[in-house]
């Protein structure tokens, strides 16, 4: 069994009375790619906001129980929220560029840190484009505004931002649904690479896409989690039978 | 039925043409009858000189008492204003961003202050300059005419920082900034035209207004050299110079309305600039 980078234990979330995440037990393996899978609606997104506390953002959001991340509960109320954002890259179903060139976007989080001068900056910028895979296209015109890219290009761009910010885990939320299938694969491959120097969580509702990277698998439905195991495991021989549906295509 | 709908159609196309063209000629007739009126009185002297021989009787002289004064008076209001509205906007869109009950009830105070008329803002700056012991002065209108394009100047700023994609928030929040961090890093920058739209609108507000200044500022021919001496203004200009018996000293009340009238007309163009720039730059 491999080393555990984040536990969920039992936690419940509610936006009102609505009942959103479900006693969800999860434990999220280290330097792997979990893959977080289920119809629309059911949670997912809702569970990645809480991983990083950016439910906290929602005056309607209550939850309980604990996500332990390095010996501290995520949940807790006196956590310090900027610590764990900066541990945890948030790539969102569309990219979303800050308004600002495409060196400043890179630069960002390595200026929040205390990295100031230009000549500091540059060399760190260029290595988290080329760990994002967009070095090559962008070098000539890091001054452009980063909203002058393509989708596909702002996607890496955004990865590359997380990435500066130098986390342990990447989490991201239907990363790849707004792109091209060759941006697409650009950005899967990518995770494939990271995960040899980051923990991975990736939501997507592509099946073919779980099935390419997915080391570890979730599966949830209405705010439950109904099945999760290793890829192998869960896509031969998975146990429950909405689990079998849903593979089935039931679902889609 | 088929004659009633089309008639119907008709009958709004022309009542649409018809209030269009209103509009417009009663704005031309507007322009065209203040421009008539002042601008053969629009010299190099006009423009270049103070009153001669008091603003009320005097023939000779010009209003640039009353264009510098107003300048001042409306830049150092905007300027103070901004300074107290700009934080607050960003705060209410940011760090607030969950208290919705408190949000509710500042936006609620906000707009009944837009809909309170100026002469009680002028009121009130005369009481509060009483009560504070200071005269008729630059300082006084500036002090009026910031209360008074304050809530003018928030709610501009906060109509465009609530549209920011929420999602631009998240992604800012994720990479670890701190509320402040996200308000003057990624808000300010991304609704910069707006909040210049916004200060653009408070200082054509803040220019044209006759009322918050009447008992604020005084009058005087001179150009203001301290904070603390009386100004002249355009509308007051306008609002004096008009009830002189003297048609040199009407002229200058004429000269005075085109010249404001431009003012805002130019901010007015603008305005629109700036927010057909915004359209075209943002995608999100
Ligand atoms: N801020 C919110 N307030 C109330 N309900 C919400 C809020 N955000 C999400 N929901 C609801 O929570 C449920 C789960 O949403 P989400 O986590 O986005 O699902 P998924 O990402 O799996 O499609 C949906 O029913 C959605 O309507
Ligand atoms: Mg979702």
């Amino acid at each position: 069994m491999e080393k555990s980078k984040i536990s969920i234990r039992d936690l419940n979330l509610y936006f009102e009375k609505q009942h959103i995440l479900k006693n969800v037990n999860i434990e999220i393996p280290e330097n792997q790619v979990t893959v977080i899978l289920g119809p629309s609606g059911c949670g997912k997104t809702t569970l990645m906001k809480t991983l990083n506390r950016l439910v906290d953002l929602h005056d309607n959001a209550r939850f309980s129980g604990s996500i332990l991340f390095e010996g501290i509960d995520i949940l807790h109320p006196a956590t310090d929220l900027v610590h764990i954002r900066q541990k945890m890259g948030l790539l969102s179903q569309r990219p979303t560029p800050l308004p600002m060139s495409i060196f400043g976007n890179v630069a960002y989080g390595l200026k929040l840190k205390g990295i100031r001068h230009k000549k500091n900056l540059a060399p760190l910028v260029e290595k988290y484009l080329r760990e994002a895979n967009l070095w090559e296209e962008v070098k000539d015109r890091l001054n452009d505004p980063a909203i002058r890219l393509s989708i596909g290009q702002q996607q890496r761009l955004c990865l590359a931002r997380g990435l500066a910010v130098n986390p342990e885990i990447i989490l991201a939320d239907e990363p790849t649904s707004a792109l091209d299938p060759i941006s697409a694969r650009i950005i899967e491959n990518q995770f494939v690479e990271l995960k040899k120097d980051y923990t991975i969580v990736l939501v997507t509702h592509v099946l073919r896409q779980a099935r390419r990277i997915a080391d570890y698998v979730v599966f949830m439905y209405l705010g439950d989690v109904v099945e999760q195991g290793p890829a192998e495991a869960f896509f031969n021989n998975p146990t429950q039978e909405k689990t079998k549906e849903y593979l089935g295509g039931a679902f889609n | 039925m088929m004659w009633w709908r089309k008639f119907e159609e008709r009958l709004f196309y022309v009542l649409m043409i018809f209030s269009t063209a209103s509009l417009v000629i009663l704005l031309l007739v507007i322009l065209l009858s203040i421009f008539l009126k002042g601008v053969p009185y629009l010299s190099w002297e006009m423009v270049s000189q103070t009153p001669k021989g008091g603003y009320y009787f005097g023939r000779e002289g010009g209003i640039l008492n009353a264009i510098v004064g107003s300048l001042y008076l409306s830049a150092g209001a905007v300027f103070l204003a901004l300074v107290f509205s700009l934080p607050l906007a960003l705060a209410m869109n940011i760090h607030m961003r969950t208290y919705k009950r408190t949000l509710h009830v500042i936006r609620f105070v906000l707009d009944l202050l837009w809909g309170i008329p100026s002469i009680v803002y002028g009121a009130f700056g005369f009481t509060l300059m009483i009560y504070l012991g200071i005269k008729a002065s630059l300082l006084a209108g500036i002090i009026t005419v910031a209360i008074f394009i304050l809530p003018i100047m928030v709610r501009a700023m906060d109509e465009v920082m609530k549209n920011v994609p929420v999602t631009l928030l998240e992604s800012a929040f994720s990479l670890g900034s701190t509320r402040t961090e996200v308000a003057f890093k990624v808000m300010l920058r991304q609704t910069l035209p707006g909040i210049i739209t916004a200060v653009l609108l408070a200082f054509g507000r803040g220019i044209g207004d006759v009322a918050s200044v009447l008992f604020t500022t005084g009058y005087t021919d001179n150009i203001p050299t301290s904070l603390f001496q009386q100004t002249a203004t355009l509308p007051l200009a306008v609002f004096f110079q008009l009830g002189s018996p003297i048609p040199e000293v009407q002229n200058r009340a004429y000269a005075a309305a085109v010249i404001l009238t431009l003012i805002i007309l130019i901010i007015s163009i603008a305005t629109r600039l700036l927010g057909r720039g915004y359209n075209k730059t943002r995608i999100n």
